[in-house]
């Protein structure tokens, strides 16, 4: 009944193709949730890992992992929740760092806050909360264009 | 390892977290107002970790659901600060800062803990902890060294939450860690904040206790929780 296992590679690629919940312009591969897959027997064990302890985008996103990958045929799967080494905002991609800015969100920078404002690349910005829409953000404002804009916080 | 101890942590997270939810859609503006609901959501995710790993371990089948829904007042073993009524804005921050401070020493000394799980949520919830004590710091800073009216209610709130300190260095032999040996981090950014808000410090070092024992918990407690256990107990099978 079954054929071949899908390959690691292609449940890399599905994964690709699901967008993050809230911020649906970066994959879950691109936010570096996604720590490992592999095949345990015929049960495909996908082990993910929380990005913000409370953050409810977490059932979400299990419950879209197992509606991808079912949509694919796989049959038998684990999701193991994994929180150490804890998640961290260097394991975004590069390619998810370039689209975060695009779409509007100033992507986190080590020093601890946005280096440009995401709108008009202006480098004149100013804090305006730790926190924002969602537990990943903070609230940022661009001194040049006056806009307000999201900085995903560097954790 | 100590039951008691995991169920100490979560309880603190679990009743911080629900006081802190009272404010959403009540904060004083906008952004404080997401402040608070975020920083309430971050306890309540660190509370699953805390109390899930207190049910595994006690292995009588329960869950972190049944520890925080279906125990009375007297079972929570929470810092009696924690339980504290909002009252204003500056009481509802003084006591955040209090807390952050020393939650965020506490969790940086888990990190080192010999337990492997009790040190990973140590390390994912320290990550969190530190924008709150970032925050509170920076609130505690601008309201006291704000308006004449903003000082004084912060010094108010500071002195009625000062006998509550105490019980955060009280130690016995369930913590999870020296409690005591917090206390001179503690006292660093305390001082240290307190004199950029030009706020004054209590000389004295009473401090009630019952709160982490469960010996006793104010009144506050069992109100509190009559309105956070309302619905599972109302209907036990009730599911999210």
């Amino acid at each position: 009944m079954v054929e071949t296992a899908a390959s690691i590679d292609d449940v890399w690629s599905w994964l690709e193709e699901i967008p993050d919940p809230e911020i649906p312009v970066i994959s879950l591969v691109d936010l570096g949730i996604i720590r490992g897959i592999r095949w345990h027997e015929d049960t495909l064990e996908i082990t993910v890992t929380p990005t913000y302890s409370g953050c409810p985008a977490t059932t979400v996103i299990n419950f879209e992992i197992e509606a991808a990958l079912r949509a694919k045929g796989i049959e038998h799967l684990s999701l193991v929740r994994q929180i150490a080494p804890p998640w961290t905002t260097d394991w975004l991609s590069d390619k998810g760092r370039a689209k975060l800015e695009s779409y509007g969100i100033a992507p986190p920078q080590v020093a601890g806050g946005p280096t440009r404002c995401p709108h008009c690349h202006a480098t004149a910005v100013e804090k305006i909360s730790q926190f924002g829409s969602t537990p990943c953000k903070a609230q940022w404002r661009c001194t040049d264009c006056l806009e307000p804009f999201d900085y995903f916080k560097c954790i | 390892m100590s039951v008691q101890g995991l169920i100490r942590l979560g309880d603190n997270t679990l009743i911080l977290g629900q006081r802190l939810s009272e404010w959403c859609g009540h904060g004083p503006a906008l952004e404080e107002d997401i402040a608070l609901a975020n920083t309430a959501l971050d306890l309540i995710g660190q509370t699953q970790l805390w109390l899930g790993l207190a049910a595994e371990r006690s292995g009588n089948g329960q869950t972190a659901d049944t520890l925080a829904y279906h125990r009375d007042a007297w079972d929570f073993r929470n810092l009696l600060l924690v339980e504290q009524p909002n009252k204003d804005f500056a009481v509802t921050m003084m006591r955040q800062f209090l807390f952050d401070t020393w939650h965020y020493e506490m969790l940086n000394a888990l990190t080192d803990h010999i337990d492997p799980e009790i040190s990973a949520i140590a390390q994912k919830s320290v990550k969190e902890v530190t924008y709150h004590r970032e925050r509170s710091t920076d609130t505690v800073i601008a309201l006291g060294d704000g308006t004449d009216e903003s000082h004084t209610r912060m010094q108010t709130a500071l002195d009625r939450l000062w006998p509550y300190v105490g019980e955060m260095f009280s130690a016995d032999e369930d913590d999870l860690m020296d409690m005591a040996a917090l206390r001179p981090k503690f006292d660093v950014h305390l001082s240290e904040t307190l004199q950029e808000s030009t706020l004054t410090q209590p000389e004295s070092d009473f401090f009630h206790q019952g709160g982490k024992t469960g010996a006793r918990h104010s009144e506050h407690l069992g109100h509190m929780l009559a309105t956070m256990q309302v619905l599972p107990r109302s209907y036990p099978d009730a599911k999210w």
